[in-house]
């Protein structure tokens, strides 16, 4: 087909405002689902322009891969958990990479064969291939430690940044290079070595900084795009691209911000060992001065309380545990107990993820607060039941200097009248750093599967009791 | 005839303004909905497609380009269709208070 250059680019203007209008609508949940259809038809029109254009005349291949692709995503969309969010957004992520590698390889290619190679294309088409590269081997690691294929302990080893510097100087001399004299082997080479950054990259990081590591390669999966459409002289990928980066980038310094660290001190730090314990949990609690309680005491505490708060964490998603609570809720709530469930930013493995794990639960929004919004009502609040959730209720965040957490913003839990913590076992949390509100002579802990925990609470609310 | 401005300069002039705009926009998404905005920013990141079908469309190319251009095709497909499904899914149960 033959639609002119200017035509098409206009379209691409129309799609680059529907995909802007798309993310503002995020705003609010109300908008939300309006600004998804703005960003289909963004894409609609944007595939659409590229299909009619004039460099565009065999469909073949096109059809293949676009129908194939519908399958595989659509299969992928309506199966995955929720739970499993994150490895998805990994997954995803590391096919814009390797789709970006592929795009700037075939251009280059393609050039060669028409003769109309020249040093700013080429440095152009490093810059996609490398920042595709990185974006896919690490969120091929990154989708690893989360499936828990990998380890999520950060893997770390003396010289390794210099290992990394040394890997980084190669792959930009080999850019330059290829940019200056088009040969192939330099390509390939530059390509082969910024495959191994990717990894170098994302296995010191350990798996308590897992929403960072995905906000980041969310941010490189913009970039990638960006850098594509600079060599391929397309606005619209610029556009997008950088959207797409600047979100990114923006989620990495919230998700740092609520953890009081640096990204270089993420990226560097190796965050995250775990380490089990061999005594009974009860044992181990009694011995270091712990109260535990039984569901009943909870139970108890709760059904007559005026404010009962939920801090949910990674432990309640492993547990599955969201459901069991929505009931919960509702058996409180018909007590007429205000019930509030309290969030932290880095609650979970990715940005926002306790948020869809009770929305899946059906738990509206508005019973769902975020950690500024909560923070003041700890004090007027009868219970906190904390599911799975460890080093953001902390004290040790604010008291002990000395502690590798000191400074983080935490959910103040430990102002409420009882705390009741739901674990497995004594482990500490993520940090390894050991939790001072155990030890608080409000806090009490319930031993047992988050899941089990609360269906037995439910039992003993439904049970009528007191 | 005066000089003419080099293309990449003109990229270059669209990629910063777009960063400004991202900037502000995304500062505003309430953090409830962070999950649903990586899902949407990686169904829009699929806007690779649009080079996939570029290298893949182009019949002259040789056979080699177009297999890369048809894996590029596929990736990026996978993307686009898994990625808006996904956001519509998650954001379809954010529910208000009944």
């Amino acid at each position: 087909m033959d639609l002119s250059v200017n035509h098409q680019a206009l379209a691409y203007l129309v799609s680059a405002i529907l995909f802007i209008l798309g993310l503002k609508g995020l705003t609010h949940p109300a908008t939300a689902r309006r600004g998804n259809v703005y960003g289909m038809l963004g894409m609609l029109i944007a595939v659409s322009a590229t299909l009619m254009s004039r460099e565009v005349q065999s469909y073949g291949f096109i059809i293949a891969g676009v129908a194939a692709g519908a399958v595989i995503g659509g299969i992928l969309a309506v199966r995955i958990q929720m739970t499993a969010m994150p490895q998805l957004v990994a997954a995803l992520h590391s096919f814009v990479g390797m789709a970006a590698v592929l795009v700037g390889i075939g251009t280059f290619l393609h050039h060669r064969s028409l003769d109309l190679l020249n040093p700013v294309l080429m440095g152009e088409i490093s810059a996609g291939v490398v920042i595709g590269a990185i974006t896919f081997t690490g969120s091929v690691i990154a989708f690893g430690k989360l499936q828990g294929l990998l380890s999520g302990a950060p893997v770390k080893f003396t010289g390794q940044h210099l290992l990394n510097a040394l890997i980084g100087l190669a792959t930009i001399a080999l850019a330059v290079h290829f940019a200056m004299t088009g040969n192939l082997l330099s390509l390939v080479a530059m390509t082969l070595l910024a495959l191994l950054i990717g990894v170098t990259l994302i296995i010191p990081i350990g798996g308590a900084d897992m929403p960072v590591i995905i906000s980041m390669l969310n941010s490189y999966s913009g970039w990638a795009a960006a850098a594509t459409g600079f060599t391929l002289h397309n606005n619209l990928l610029i556009i997008v691209g950088a959207l797409v980066g600047c979100s990114g980038a923006i989620l990495s310094y919230i998700m740092c911000k609520a953890m009081n660290r640096s990204i270089l001190n993420v990226v560097f730090g190796g965050f995250g060992s775990e380490s089990g314990g061999g005594e009974s949990a009860g044992a181990q609690a009694a011995e270091r001065g712990v109260k535990s309680a039984s569901v009943e005491d909870a139970v108890y505490w709760m059904e007559d309380a005026g404010k009962v708060i939920i801090v949910p964490g990674y432990g309640m998603a492993v547990a599955q545990a969201q459901h069991a609570l929505k009931e919960l809720m509702e058996l409180l709530q018909a007590r007429d107990v205000e019930v509030k469930f309290a969030i932290h930013p880095v609650a979970g493995r990715m940005p926002g993820h306790m948020n869809v794990l009770l929305a899946e639960a059906d738990i509206p929004y508005d019973n769902v607060l975020e950690m500024d919004e909560i923070n003041p009502e700890f004090p007027g609040t009868d219970v906190v039941l904390v599911v799975g959730a460890n080093d953001v209720v902390n004290p040790a965040a604010k008291e002990d200097s000395s502690s590798p957490i000191y400074g983080m913003p935490i959910l103040e839990a430990g102002r409420a009248r009882q705390v009741y913590f739901l674990k497995r076992s004594m482990r500490p949390g993520y940090s390894g750093v050991d939790n001072l509100l155990f030890y608080q002579e409000n806090t009490s802990l319930v031993f047992g599967d988050a899941k089990d925990t609360i269906e037995g609470m439910n039992a003993a609310l439904k049970g009528g009791g007191h | 005839m005066s000089e003419a401005l080099d293309p990449s300069i003109v990229a270059l002039y669209v990629f910063v303004l777009a960063c400004f705009i991202g900037y502000w926009v995304v500062w505003g998404v309430t953090p409830s909905l962070h999950t649903p905005l990586v899902a949407l920013t990686n169904a829009i990141s699929g806007i690779v497609l649009v080079g996939a079908l570029l290298v893949a469309g182009d019949p002259n190319a040789g056979i080699l380009v177009q297999i890369f251009g048809f894996l590029a095709v596929l990736l990026a497909s996978i993307n686009v269709f898994g990625g808006f499904l996904v956001t519509h899914r998650m954001l379809s149960m954010f529910k208000k208070k009944k």
